[in-house]
C-alpha cells in the first residue's frame, strides 16, 4: 500500500521554500539536454511550466486538445490576479496574503504550499509585467489594484475584465518563444487518454490525435499534468466546452491518488440558466461585487409582481429592498468570500424571493455606483463584462440591474500531490487547478491565476529538477516497449467498445440527465439523505450510457463524438467518487455545505476534531470499492478558527 | 422559430465540398448560435448521421477558437461580437442561414466549418515575444508606463486570434492580427527594445505564410469581434520602416 507522505521540509513555515530552494537536487546542462519531459494542457500552469522548463534546457513536449495553447480556458478568467505587493499601503504582506488564503479554504489546505503560493505571488507580477502583459495602471505609470472577495485589502492586479487572457498570452508568447528556440515542441488537438507507467514510474502518454483519430503514444523522463478543473461533471458550468476530467482520471486508475473530490466551487455571480437548450454557463467576474450591490424584494409581493413584469426593478423603493449580504455580513458585505456568497443566495431564493421567471436569481446593481463615480469609470472597469451580459440576456445593466445566480465554477479537489506537485505515481507531476493543494474547500476570487503562474514559473521547474536528478542515467525509453503498446490496445479497445454501444441517445443527452443528477443530489447544499439517493441512481445511468449511447461517424476522422462519449464515461465515474467523498464528509467546510452541519444562523459549521483531513482516494479496480486515505492536516501558524466575516 | 440552414459540408481536407440544407424547428430566440447548432446535430445524430463539425470552446467570446462566415459575414451580422456570443434574436422566424468555414489559403479546411489556423501561432513565434526568461526580474513598478500608452497595448491586447480579420480581407491579410500584437509590445517599455526586430520577423513569417497585404478597406476593423483598431496597422507600419533605415534597425546598435 503505498503511504502518503507529503515531504514538508522541516523548519520554521516562512522559512521551508527558502530551505528547500537552496538545498534541493539541480541537473546540469549537459544532462538537461538529454531529458524529456511531457507537459499536458497548455494553460496557465502548463504554458508557464512548458516555457520555463523549456528555458532550463529540457526538451519538453507540450499538448493541448484545442487548435492553439493560446485557446486554453484560464483565458475565460476575468477578475484578476492576487499579489502581497503591498502596494497601496494597506497592510498587505506574504503573511496575510497566506493567512487570508488559509482561512478562505477554511481550513483544509496544507499550510506550508499555501505560505509558499503567497510568497512566490510578487514574482509572477513581475514576470509578466516584463513579458508584456498590459495590467491596469494608474495616472502616475504605476500598477493599479481592486479587491476582492474574502480580503480587507486591495491586492488583485488586473487588465480590464480579462486579466486571464492577458496572462495566458503572455505565458504563451513565452512558451511559442521555446517553441521557435526548439526546446519545446508543440502537439495540438490531442486528446490525452492515459498515462504510461514502465517499472513503477510515470514515463509517457496515450493520446488521440483529434483531426485523424490515430492513437499516438510519446515518451518522457516525467509527465506533467496540468489539465483543470472538472466542474464539467456538471453539465452546466463556468468552464470550456472541452474541459475534461480525463487525464486526471486515468492518472487515478494508474494509481494516482485522487483528494477531495467534494470540493467544488459555486460560483455566486453567474447568468442564470434560462432553458432546456443551454449548453454552458456564463460568469460575471467577482470583481464586479466591488461596485455592485446584491439584493432581492423584501416583500413576496414585489416578487411575484417583478416576475410577472407588472414592475420594475427601479419601481421597488430603497426601504423595501434587502441587501442580504450587507445585512448579514457588515465587515465583509458584498466582498464575501464566493462559497458564503453562494449560499447567500440560495437562502434567499429558497425562501422564494427569487427574482427571475425561475425563481433563481438575485439582482446585481450598479446604480449607485454610477451615481457615485460615473458611467465612464463603471465603464472602464467592466465594460467588457457588461457587454456580454447584454448580448446573452437582451438587458442594458447601466439602466437595470443585472440577474446572478450560482454556477458550478471551480473545483479545489483534484489529483493529490505532495510539496514538490509530484503524484503517488514517481514522475507524475500535477500543478494549476488539477491538484488539491492550495485552496481547501473554497478558493477566494483571483487565486486561481495566482496558483496557475506560482506552480508553472516557480514551483515546478525546482521541484521537478529535485526528481529528474536522479534520473540522468535513464535512457530514452522506445515507444514500442511492451508498457506503451498495451496502454495503446486498452485505448484502442476502449474506444472501439463506446463506438460499438450503437444505441440511440447522444452524448450530450445523457451527459445533461448526469449532471442535472449531480446538481440535485450533489450541489450547493448536500445531506446524507440527497448524497445517498444520487449514490443509488449512479448504476443506472450508466447502464444508460454503456448500453444506449450512439457515436455517429468514424473512428479514424475528426469525430467530436468520440471525444465526448470517452470523457463523459470518466466524468460519470468521477461524479460517483465526488458523491461518496461528500458522503464521508459530515461537516460543512467552505464550497462543501452539509445541511445536516450548521450553526444556528445557517453558516457552515466545520468539526476539526474529525475531519481537519486531505481524503485521498485509492483505485482499487473495476467495479471494487476505493479506499480513502487521509492526510492529517496540522496548522502550526494559522490556527483553526470558527470563520467569521461579519 | 423556424429556420432553413444552408451549411457547408466537407468530408476531410481532401475532399470536395458542398452546401447541405438542413431544417431546424422551434428555436428560442434567445438561445445561441451554438446552442441553434447543437439542436441541429442532435436532429442530425438522431437520424444516424454525422453532425456538423464546427470550432467552439469557451462559447463566451474569449477564447477565439469559434469562426464561420455566417450570412457572408466573419462571426456574423452584429458587430463586436464572436459566433458563440451572437444570440438567435437576431434572426426571424422563416429566414435561411448560409453557414460557411473560413475562407483563406492559409488556413486550410480540416473538416466541414472547422479550418487550421497553426499559421497565426507561427507568426507569433516569429516574434510576437518579449525575450525575457522566468525569473531574476525587477520590480513590476521599476517602470512606470504611462496610462495612456499602457490603456493603447491593452486595446490591441485584446485580439482573441480568430482570425475573423483574414477572413474579412479580400485579400486575405494578417496585418490586423499583426499589427496587434507589434502595437501593444511597442507601446510599452519591456517591449519596445525589441520593437523593430519583431516588426521584421513577424511580417516576414506572415508574408512567407501566404497572407495577403493591406490596401486600406477597413473590413478586417469591422469584423473584428474585439474592435481592434487599423490604427495598429499603421503603427506596425511605422515601426517596419524604422527597422528598415535609421537608429532603429536592428544593426544600426552594432555601430554605437
Amino acid at each position: 500500500m503505498t503511504t502518503l507522505n507529503s515531504k514538508i521540509p522541516q523548519g520554521p513555515l516562512a522559512e521551508k521554500w527558502t530551505t528547500y530552494k537552496s538545498t534541493c537536487k539541480l541537473v546540469n546542462p549537459s544532462n538537461k539536454r538529454k531529458i524529456d519531459i511531457i507537459v499536458v494542457g497548455t494553460g496557465l500552469a502548463g504554458a508557464s511550466a512548458a516555457a520555463s522548463l523549456g528555458e532550463l534546457g529540457y526538451n519538453v513536449k507540450v499538448f493541448c486538445y484545442q487548435d492553439s495553447p493560446r485557446r486554453a480556458h484560464s483565458i475565460a478568467a476575468q477578475g484578476g490576479i492576487n499579489a502581497a505587493k503591498n502596494y497601496q499601503n494597506d497592510g498587505d504582506s506574504v503573511y496575510r496574503l497566506f493567512y487570508d488564503t488559509i482561512k478562505g479554504g477554511d481550513y483544509r489546505a496544507r499550510e506550508a504550499n499555501v505560505y509558499r503560493l503567497a510568497e512566490v505571488s510578487n514574482g509572477i507580477i513581475d514576470q509578466c509585467v516584463a513579458q508584456g502583459v498590459p495590467f491596469a495602471r494608474d495616472y502616475g505609470g504605476l500598477l493599479d489594484n481592486r479587491s476582492f472577495g474574502g480580503a480587507q485589502v486591495s491586492r488583485t492586479f488586473y487588465a480590464r475584465g480579462q486579466t486571464g487572457q492577458q496572462l495566458l498570452l503572455g505565458a504563451y508568447s513565452a512558451l511559442s518563444r521555446q517553441i521557435k528556440k526548439g526546446s519545446v515542441k508543440l502537439y495540438n488537438r490531442r486528446d490525452m487518454l492515459d498515462v504510461v507507467v514502465v517499472d513503477g514510474k510515470a514515463r509517457g502518454i496515450i493520446v488521440r490525435n483529434l483531426v485523424n483519430g490515430q492513437i499516438e503514444k510519446y515518451f518522457g523522463h516525467a509527465v506533467v499534468l496540468a489539465t483543470g478543473g472538472y466542474g464539467n461533471v456538471y453539465f452546466l458550468s463556468t468552464n470550456a466546452m472541452g474541459s475534461n476530467a480525463t487525464p486526471l482520471w486515468r492518472a487515478y486508475k494508474k494509481g494516482a491518488f485522487f483528494s477531495n473530490p467534494c470540493f467544488t466551487q459555486i460560483h455566486p455571480t453567474c447568468i442564470p440558466v434560462h432553458g432546456d437548450f443551454q449548453s454552458k454557463l456564463t460568469l460575471m467576474s467577482e470583481s464586479l461585487r466591488n461596485d455592485g450591490r446584491i439584493w432581492v424584494p423584501k416583500k413576496l409581493e414585489d416578487v411575484a409582481k417583478l416576475r410577472k413584469r407588472e414592475i420594475k426593478p427601479s419601481d421597488i423603493a430603497e426601504e423595501d429592498r434587502d441587501y442580504y449580504l450587507e445585512r448579514r455580513y457588515p465587515a465583509f458585505g458584498n466582498l464575501v468570500p464566493r462559497d458564503v456568497a453562494s449560499r447567500a443566495a440560495k437562502e434567499r431564493c429558497d425562501a422564494g424571493f427569487g427574482v427571475s421567471h425561475s425563481g433563481l436569481a438575485v439582482f446585481l446593481d450598479f446604480k449607485e455606483s454610477i451615481e457615485r463615480l460615473g458611467k465612464n469609470v463603471i465603464e472602464e472597469r467592466y465594460g467588457n463584462l457588461f457587454q456580454m451580459y447584454e448580448q446573452i440576456i437582451n438587458e442594458n445593466p447601466y439602466e437595470t440591474p443585472m440577474m446572478i445566480y450560482p454556477a458550478v465554477h471551480y473545483t479545489m479537489g483534484g489529483i493529490w500531490v505532495d510539496y514538490d506537485l509530484m503524484t503517488t505515481i514517481p514522475g507524475l507531476f500535477a500543478i494549476g487547478e488539477c491538484n488539491f493543494s492550495d485552496h481547501g474547500a473554497n478558493r477566494l476570487g483571483a487565486s486561481a491565476l495566482m496558483q496557475g503562474l506560482a506552480d508553472g514559473y516557480f514551483v515546478l521547474p525546482y521541484t521537478i529538477g529535485n526528481y529528474l536528478s536522479a534520473e540522468i542515467h535513464t535512457k530514452r525509453i522506445a515507444t514500442d516497449a511492451p508498457e506503451f503498446v498495451q496502454a495503446e490496445k486498452d485505448i484502442t479497445e476502449q474506444l472501439e467498445k463506446l463506438k460499438n454501444i450503437k444505441g440511440k441517445q447522444s452524448v450530450d443527452s445523457i451527459h445533461k440527465k448526469f449532471g442535472k443528477l449531480m446538481w440535485e443530489y450533489c450541489g450547493m447544499s448536500r445531506t446524507e439523505e440527497s448524497l445517498k439517493k444520487g449514490l443509488s441512481l449512479v448504476p443506472e445511468i450508466k447502464k444508460e450510457f454503456w448500453t444506449d449511447l450512439f457515436i455517429p461517424g468514424e473512428m479514424n476522422e475528426y469525430n467530436p463524438e468520440i471525444e465526448k462519449a470517452s470523457r463523459v464515461a470518466d466524468f460519470i465515474e468521477l461524479g460517483e467518487l465526488i458523491m461518496k467523498d461528500a458522503l464521508q464528509r459530515k461537516e460543512s467546510c467552505g464550497g462543501h455545505f452539509r445541511e445536516e452541519m450548521q450553526t444556528e444562523d445557517g453558516e457552515a459549521k466545520r468539526d476539526d476534531e474529525n475531519f481537519a483531513f486531505v481524503s485521498a482516494w485509492e483505485f482499487k479496480g473495476e467495479d471494487k470499492e476505493p479506499e480513502m486515505h487521509k492526510e492529517q492536516l496540522t496548522f502550526e501558524v494559522a490556527k483553526p478558527s470558527q470563520r467569521s466575516y461579519k | 422559430m423556424d429556420l432553413t440552414l444552408k451549411i457547408w459540408r466537407q468530408k476531410n481536407s481532401s475532399a470536395k465540398g458542398k452546401f447541405e440544407t438542413y431544417k431546424v424547428n422551434d428555436v428560442s430566440p434567445d438561445s445561441s448560435f451554438f446552442e441553434m447548432l447543437d439542436t441541429l446535430n442532435q436532429q442530425i445524430i438522431e437520424t444516424g448521421n454525422d453532425p456538423v463539425a464546427f470550432d467552439h470552446d469557451c462559447r463566451e467570446g474569449i477564447c477565439g477558437t469559434c469562426s464561420l462566415y455566417i450570412n457572408g459575414r466573419p462571426h456574423g451580422p452584429k458587430r463586436g461580437i464572436t459566433t458563440c456570443q451572437l444570440h438567435m434574436r437576431s434572426f426571424k422566424t422563416g429566414d435561411t442561414i448560409v453557414i460557411e468555414p473560413w475562407r483563406a489559403k492559409p488556413f486550410p479546411i480540416v473538416k466541414d466549418l472547422l479550418v487550421d489556423r497553426s499559421a497565426l501561432d507561427l507568426i507569433i513565434q516569429a516574434g510576437g515575444y518579449v525575450s525575457v526568461n522566468t525569473g531574476g526580474i525587477p520590480d513590476a513598478n521599476s517602470i512606470p508606463v504611462q496610462k495612456q500608452k499602457a490603456d493603447l497595448a491593452m486595446d490591441a491586447a485584446s485580439c482573441i486570434g480568430c482570425g475573423a480579420c483574414v477572413a474579412a480581407c479580400a485579400n486575405a491579410s494578417a496585418m490586423l492580427f499583426v499589427g496587434a500584437k507589434v502595437s501593444q509590445l511597442a507601446l510599452l517599455p519591456q517591449g519596445k527594445v525589441e520593437a523593430a526586430d519583431r516588426v521584421e520577423k513577424m511580417v516576414a513569417m506572415m508574408d512567407m505564410l501566404g497572407f495577403g497585404n493591406c490596401s486600406n478597406t477597413y473590413a478586417c476593423e469591422a469584423e473584428c469581434p474585439k474592435e481592434v483598431k487599423v490604427t495598429n496597422i499603421a503603427r506596425m507600419n511605422r515601426w517596419f520602416i524604422r527597422s528598415k533605415v535609421g537608429a532603429e534597425k536592428p544593426e544600426a546598435a552594432t555601430y554605437d
